[in-house]
């Protein structure tokens, strides 16, 4: 047994999330980026970005998965997100319209399509994926600080 | 029939109310807020149901008819994610209640007089 | 260019919220440097609003072009550019006491970001002309606000924030519900939208159920009587900067703005609704003041005091008549001043003695002049003494009454007058007067920008009352008692400026 078991729950569980984890994160991903085409969008997509790291924390214990995403990366993305989200609303003005959809809209149903909703729905994933977990971290956080004392 | 939805809807709003009134627990008011939040949301949904109705998915080859109404649809989903917000802050507060009284009982936090 | 300024109140203050969170926590200097400059933007932006809409009227904004009732309109009116002009004051204001005070607690840059999310929810409250739209400000505001009443994280703080948290979230579902039910009937959340859709003989019934519920959920947020009981502990936990901004403006834009604007704009004003708020308002006035007086922390006390003045404003508005709007909106403007020096100045009390219980000061006015003269003006206006802010409002509101023939309304009114000035006195005797006890000998007055912005709030107090004279009352008051008294071409407005 490596040390990597020693913490978190059985070898059951952890196989089982080795193997299905980065599925999670693929399928966040695509319903993020068809969220213009198809039902879904940032906020179901960012959602299921972040349980899949709710899914490495819970199986390996919190330090597997602060160690893939510190928690200082996690509200840089947060606020990110939302700055993001804020400056393509502020772009359209160069249209004459706040979050006026100033590119070209392409085809129905292709991918890249739509002019700004791709791009808000990435913001508003990253905004929702980093804020979930940071909320799900602190909680868990703030209980190891109550049962120490 | 449509009518009994709407009644049964109210009645687990007027649940969760009485769970925020009555109960002494804090785990349980909160638990009392998410049942009327989610109770007020699936009155929305319902509210913009029509009979027969398919979901409003629109793609390539459907024939665009009868289709539930979707403006609530997107606008529950905001409101759920007000509802995360709101359901997380009073948790994060309550455990921090906990750290500080070692109690979940609110007649025995009642330190301030209203 | 006109227009283009609507959508700016929330964008400078939601990017000043998100730039601190990303640079505030390495750079010291940067939360208060933002938090002064974006809220003294705000300020500018809010005069040039009231500027435009006495020139140009009524403007619109359609949201990326959409036109309602599909899309999003922002609406700048009277009342909303005088709601823009108290919110922006009062925040600037209370951002520069921030400065000094807010530096014994850790992380500061949180408190900035919770602060001016909080401002952008009242912001968006005050220019939206969407009804979910309003309920998504809305909450923005109310959940930030949960987490600065909670921010020392004290005892007395978190139980009060729990407290405050609950009953502001059934107020939120309320409104919800109500918002289902008038969609269930209109089948548009475009306020302009509803308001032509709904015709008084087909849907009476519920229009009485929809103005139930936004009586409740909003009475819930402006704490009028029956649902008062979350106010006096949330306000006194919170820092005395946020303490300020809740009973300053935060119950104004949220409870009575959006209640004013629901039901004069929206569903249109019926003689048992405002016979009801009339209720409601003297019962507040009354039962805030009688138990502010036996009140021994200084907080706790103002607290009981914003429910009483929130009595006078809404007993102003409901009168109905032009003078008793005028009145209303008037008093609501001096309390949002003279109620946050008034909270400033304790804070400045506690940031020198470190107490609030008023037993334990005494002769503070020797040691803190700067203080103790802007606490006493700030008194005398709350108490309607002339010529002071407070006493032209409340003077307008009684002869508002006495000319709708009210005259037991009118009676209550100066009765909670008389109380609240001996509530006062009290405060000013125990504070400030007498002699200075031996364990004060020691302190200083407070710093540089606390004492600024104290001073710019006592100073409107002082010159408050020319508002109401002519040449100033016009673009300022006439206009926002306009949009109450014309309510019904509100929606019309709307859609014949958005075409």
């Amino acid at each position: 047994m490596s040390k990597e078991h020693d913490r978190g729950m059985s070898v059951i569980v952890k196989t089982v999330t080795r193997l299905t984890v980065g599925l999670i994160l693929l399928y966040g991903i695509y319903i993020l980026s068809h969220g213009h085409v198809s039902p879904g969008g940032g906020f179901a997509g960012g959602v299921i970005i972040a349980l899949s790291f709710i899914h490495l924390m819970l199986a390996y214990g919190k330090e597997a998965a602060l160690k893939r995403i510190p928690s200082q990366a996690l509200s840089f993305f947060e606020g990110f997100g939302a700055i993001m989200f804020l400056a393509i609303a502020l772009l359209g003005f160069t249209g004459g319209y706040f979050f006026l959809n100033f590119l070209p809209k392409g085809e129905p149903f292709k991918l890249f399509s739509a002019g700004i909703i791709p791009l808000c729905n990435i913001a508003i994933s990253l905004k929702v994926g980093a804020g979930l977990f940071a909320i799900f971290i602190a909680l868990v956080l703030l209980k190891f600080e109550g049962e120490n004392k | 029939m449509t009518h009994t939805l709407y009644i049964l809807c109210l009645a687990l709003f007027c649940i969760g109310l009485y769970c925020i009134l009555r109960k002494r627990n804090i785990i349980k008011i909160i638990i009392g807020v998410i049942i009327s939040e989610y109770a007020v949301n699936l009155l929305f949904i319902l509210v913009a149901y029509r009979m027969q109705g398919r979901s409003p998915i629109y793609s390539p080859d459907a024939a665009i008819e009868n289709m539930v109404d979707a403006l609530p649809q997107a606008v529950v989903l905001t409101s759920i994610v007000i509802g995360l917000a709101t359901t997380a802050l009073l948790i994060a507060i309550a455990m921090r209640i906990y750290e500080k009284y070692k109690t979940f009982d609110i007649t025995k936090i009642n330190e301030l007089r209203g | 260019m006109g227009a283009n300024v609507i959508p700016l109140f929330v964008v400078v203050s939601l990017s000043g919220a998100f730039l601190i969170s990303l640079f505030g926590r390495k750079l010291k200097w940067f939360p208060d440097l933002i938090g002064s400059a974006f809220t003294a933007l705000l300020l500018l932006l809010s005069l040039y609003a009231v500027k435009i809409v006495a020139e140009a009227g009524t403007l619109v904004y359609s949201a990326g072009s959409w036109k309602p009732p599909v899309g999003i309109v922002f609406v700048l009116d009277g009342l909303s550019s005088f709601m823009l002009v108290t919110v922006n004051l009062v925040a600037f204001c209370v951002a520069m006491f921030s400065i000094n005070y807010m530096a014994k607690y850790t992380s500061k840059w949180k408190f900035y970001t919770l602060f001016l999310l909080m401002l952008a929810g009242m912001n968006g409250v005050l220019i939206t002309g969407d009804i979910f739209n309003l309920f998504v400000f809305l909450e923005i505001a109310s959940v930030a606000s949960y987490a600065l009443v909670a921010f020392g994280t004290e005892r007395h703080e978190l139980e009060a924030a729990f407290k405050y948290a609950v009953m502001s979230t059934v107020g939120s579902l309320f409104i919800l519900l109500g918002i289902v039910f008038l969609y269930s009937a209109t089948s548009t959340l475009s306020m302009a939208d509803i308001a032509l859709s709904l015709s008084p003989g087909k849907h009476s019934g519920i229009l009485m159920l929809v103005s139930i519920l936004f009586l409740m959920g909003f009475g819930l947020k402006a704490a009028l009587v029956p649902f008062h009981a979350w106010l006096p502990d949330a306000h006194p936990s919170a820092p005395a900067p946020i303490s300020a901004m809740l009973s300053g403006v935060l119950i104004k834009s949220l409870g009575i703005y959006s209640l004013c604007r629901i039901i004069f704009c929206v569903l249109g004003v019926s003689s048992q609704l405002l016979s009801i708020l009339m209720v409601l308002g003297t019962l507040s006035m009354l039962i805030g003041v009688f138990l502010a007086i036996g009140q021994w922390d200084l907080k706790r006390l103002l607290a009981y005091h914003s429910i009483s003045q929130i009595g006078y404003v809404i007993l102003g508005i409901s009168l109905g008549t032009p003078l008793g709007i005028i009145g209303g909106l008037f008093h609501l403007f001096n309390h949002s001043i003279f109620k946050s020096l008034l909270f400033l100045n304790s804070g400045a009390i506690e940031y020198t003695t470190g107490t609030r219980d008023l037993k334990k000061m005494g002769g503070l006015s020797e040691k803190m002049p700067i203080t103790s003269t802007t606490a006493l003006t700030a008194a005398m206006s709350i108490s309607g003494i002339p010529p002071f802010n407070g006493f032209w409002s409340k003077l307008l509101i009684i002869i508002a009454c006495v000319q709708a023939a009210k005259y037991w309304y009118g009676f209550w009114a100066v009765l909670a007058s008389i109380l609240t000035l001996a509530s006062f006195t009290k405060v000013m005797k125990y504070a400030f007067f007498g002699n200075l006890k031996s364990q004060w000998a020691m302190i200083k007055e407070v710093p540089v920008f606390m004492k600024l912005s104290m001073i710019i709030l006592a100073v409107i107090c002082v010159f408050g009352g020319l508002l109401f004279f002519p040449g100033l009352r016009e673009p300022f008051l006439l206009k926002a008692s306009g949009v109450l008294l014309d309510a019904k071409t509100y929606a019309s407005t709307v859609i014949r400026l958005v075409q």
